[in-house]
């Protein structure tokens, strides 16, 4: 009886802790291009840092899907006066370390933004962080400030009391280091889902669910990620398909039609907001300041084409900056392709004969970007513009660009604000050095009429105002043909069959592993 | 013996002097090391004052100065991407590449030697003519084209082998050895395969007509006269003299699969010293790529200082310059 009970036991304690383990245990294998440079969220701004933040930090709201904004540390907000914009923060949310989030972490935090040589320039219109009590917080603008809220979603408040003090070389733990050993390169307490609890630069980072996170209604089910860069394309999807990992991110073009034709392997996309564009610089060239040349050269590139044939449709077709869902995004600008209309307006010019020009262009910045200018080389010889195409890796493109050593420049562009009114501001507002604006204006296109819009949209808080004014933009830039719109890259992931990706991706590109459920 | 190791080691650094000269004076020609460690949106202000605290914008001289005044106390820089010493950075991935490069070398050796003698001794046969088709074949192909080929067959339709990555380690006093443990042993299969893949074909042409040629020599011919057993004329007698030329390509081919590596690396995700150095490339971390080179430069005097070694082993005839 004896045997036969202790048999029962065993038998029942191997079912109870192996169905315990089977809802707990789930390990999410993520591959992607790169890792995260850093463990400090405020050494460096790009996409894989931000990616980092939303596993191990939580901001104060996030963007959700149809680009409106959730709460996160902050469950509720509104707006004091013109400048200020309260958050009432979650009481029971607690850092890694064991402390609890107040305003004061928020503050700390939004101080540390706007000493980080990334995010400063974003960060430059918030005057300061004023504590109304432990958790509640105003955050007030220099001036009236549309995209307060944009920029709430790259506050993760760090913990003020880790981060606090000096390390074992005398340096102070919150110093935001480039280049060197730092406390905060190596350490981390957020407040966010995951904890790193390994990390070898380049080969992995291991993070693991935080026990004690506050949103207890997260559906998701990974208790542990790894995380491992696989530079090569072709490799990284073998890896998907071979069952080493189970997720990818990004997914190369070519592969896709592989990964759906694949069973047990599934493909998520969505139209992105990184714009691809030509600028015609009209300093080095007159011909370019002419506008039915520069419309002549939009008539003449069939960026449709260009999609089809050399993006195999993983792209999104663009005539203007923003794409759909922005603010500033105008339904009238539609993609224009007519040779013959080309002609006509190089014939009106006369430039009939055409002309030669140099082009530059990165080979490894952009999906198929070498194919693009060669494409876009051809078609602009169809209307006698010979173009001498010079294509170079990245790490020597962006000096060359700003030199403008070229008469065409190719650039393309994601807004960190993800706002229409940021390509503006960088790419086609006119130059100027002490401002800041038009930092990549390769074209050297000015209008005044652009630059007054665009600043008096920064602090137009009416959004259909603010939307009217950036469609305005819009229109004058297709108007002039001020660049060339070529098209939007899609953004793609890949993973095993039975997680639902479709819920935890979005167009900024910061899929929400937390959430992830996994059958 | 002494008097040789000493003269290359003052050669080698001679060598590695050269080497960092060159390196920084390209290094300006990689790229910008700022633009990658900063956002894209970053002013030229703040990328200014970055350049001007990493000591960048110094001329030329003062920074090849500094440099070789560093380099002599052991400091070869910091590394931009992964902000540790660039030493420390080249000394934690060199093992997984030194693994690799070793085991492509036993894979050379275990296959190329039999089948080149047996190819030489029975030329005709069957087995001979494929292989020596198959070499051909064999050498045309680029490394990166039969890794994708290989992954392809046996990591995706197969499914029996893993596509990227070491696998599990094993820590001994700071060197990760693959070599210990099944999982690594098993992720070493596929790289070290696709890298002996560009040398095999050569060796086993190689050790054949070598050795087809000494077949042919006067002594070969009096060894059969004299009625010796035929395994100890081909191992003894033909074989030994076939590994001089063999062993002198080898040491100059060693290198060659150390710069191959690169290629190898970067496909399989492996994370060794190649791949590292493609990517410092990418990211323009020139401190990284002059140390890099430095280290190989380094690395291949030590591999012709052996193989001259071995040479005079085998071949007592010939002299070490310098031993008396």
């Amino acid at each position: 009886m004896r045997k036969i009970l202790s048999f029962a036991f065993a038998v029942i304690m191997i079912f109870g802790f192996s169905a315990a383990a089977g809802a707990q245990s789930t390990v999410l294998k993520v591959a992607m291009d790169a890792d995260p440079v850093s463990l400090d969220p405020h050494v460096q701004l790009s996409g894989g840092m931000l990616q980092y933040s939303h596993m191990v930090f939580d901001p104060l709201v996030r963007w959700n899907q149809d680009m409106s904004f959730a709460p996160r540390l902050a469950f509720k907000w509104e707006r004091v006066d013109a400048l200020t914009m309260r958050f009432y923060l979650r009481r029971d949310v607690k850092f890694h370390s064991g402390n609890t989030l107040t305003a004061k972490d928020v503050q700390w935090t939004l101080e540390r933004l706007k000493k980080s040589q990334d995010f400063k320039g974003l960060f430059e219109p918030f005057e300061s962080a004023k504590i109304v009590n432990d958790y509640t917080i105003d955050l007030v603008t220099k001036k009236p400030y549309a995209l307060l809220l944009n920029m709430a979603t790259y506050i993760f408040p760090m913990d003020s009391q880790f981060y606090t003090g000096t390390d074992d070389n005398g340096q102070p733990k919150d110093a935001i280091v480039k280049i060197g050993p730092s406390f905060a390169l190596t350490h981390e307490s957020g407040t966010g889902p995951f904890i790193v609890t390994e990390r070898e630069q380049g080969v992995k980072t291991v993070f693991e669910r935080f026990g004690d996170y506050w949103d207890k209604n997260c559906p998701g089910n990974v208790y542990q990620m790894v995380l491992s860069p696989i530079k090569k394309d072709a490799t990284r999807v073998a890896a998907l398909l071979s069952g080493d990992v189970d997720f990818i991110m990004p997914v190369p073009p070519q592969d896709y039609e592989r990964i759906k034709s694949h069973i047990g392997s599934q493909l998520v996309a969505m139209s992105g907001s990184r714009i691809i564009t030509f600028q015609l610089n009209q300093k080095r060239r007159p011909e370019f300041q002419d506008p039915r040349v520069r419309q002549a050269i939009v008539y003449a590139i069939n960026n449709r084409g260009i999609v089809k044939k050399i993006m195999k449709g993983v792209a999104t077709t663009a005539a203007q900056q923003g794409p759909r869902g922005f603010d500033g995004f105008n339904a009238e600008c539609v993609p224009r392709y007519d040779v013959a209309h080309a002609k006509k307006l190089m014939a009106e010019a006369g430039y009939e004969n055409g002309f030669e020009c140099t082009m530059i262009a990165p080979n490894n910045r952009y999906v198929n970007d070498e194919k693009i200018s060669e494409a876009v080389v051809s078609m602009l010889a169809k209307i006698n513009i010979k173009v001498n195409l010079k294509t170079m890796p990245k790490a020597q493109y962006w000096d060359e660009f700003d030199a403008q050593v070229a008469d065409i420049q190719m650039i393309g562009w994601h807004p960190d604000t993800e706002d229409s009114a940021n390509y503006s501001e960088f790419l086609v507002m006119c130059p100027n050095k002490e401002t800041g604006y038009g930092q990549y204006n390769s074209g050297n296109y000015c209008n005044a009429r652009v630059d007054e819009l665009v600043l008096a949209s920064q602090s137009e808080t009416d959004l259909k105002k603010r939307s009217a004014m950036l469609q305005e933009v819009e229109k004058i830039l297709y108007d002039d043909a001020a660049f060339v719109p070529l098209h939007w890259q899609n953004l793609s992931w890949a993973g095993k069959k039975g997680m639902d990706i479709k819920a935890i991706v979005n167009v900024q590109n910061f899929p929400y592993f937390a959430d992830l459920v996994v059958k | 013996m002494f008097a040789f190791i000493v003269r290359r080691i003052t050669q080698s650094i001679v060598v590695m002097l050269i080497i960092g000269f060159i390196g920084f004076a390209i290094k300006h020609e990689i790229g910008d090391p700022v633009r990658d460690i900063v956002g894209i949106s970053v002013s030229v202000a703040e990328r200014d004052a970055l350049r001007e605290q990493l000591g960048l914008n110094d001329p030329f001289l003062v920074q090849y100065g500094r440099f070789v005044y560093n380099a002599l106390h052991g400091d070869l820089g910091y590394s931009f991407f992964f902000k540790k010493p660039t030493t420390e950075v080249i000394l934690a991935k060199a093992p997984a590449t030194l693994e690799l490069v070793f085991v492509s070398a036993l894979i050379i050796i275990l296959v190329s030697i039999p089948t080149g003698i047996f190819a030489a001794i029975y030329p005709r046969n069957w087995f001979s003519r494929l292989t020596m088709g198959a070499s051909i074949v064999g050498v045309s192909i680029p490394v990166f084209l039969t890794a994708i080929l290989l992954i392809y067959l046996f990591s995706v339709e197969l499914g029996w082998l893993p596509s990227y990555g070491r696998g599990q380690t094993v820590n001994i006093h700071g060197w990760h050895s693959g070599l210990l443990t099944k999982d690594g042993l098993i992720h070493l299969i596929l790289p070290s395969i696709a890298l002996s893949s560009i040398m095999l074909p050569l060796f086993i042409r190689l050790i054949r007509s070598e050795m087809m040629e000494i077949l042919e020599t006067e002594y070969i011919k009096f060894a059969w006269a004299k009625g010796l057993r035929r395994r100890r004329i081909w191992l003894l007698h033909a074989f030994k003299n076939t590994l001089l030329p063999v062993i002198t390509v080898g040491g100059v081919q060693i290198g060659v699969m150390i710069a191959y590596t690169i290629l190898t690396e970067t496909v399989f995700q492996w994370q060794g010293m190649g791949f590292m150095f493609l990517e410092a490339v990418e990211r323009s971390d020139t401190s990284l790529i002059v140390a890099y080179m430095v280290f190989v430069g380094a690395l291949f005097v030590v591999v012709n200082t052996v193989v001259d070694i071995i040479y005079g082993l085998v071949n007592p005839t010939v002299r070490i310059v310098g031993s008396k």
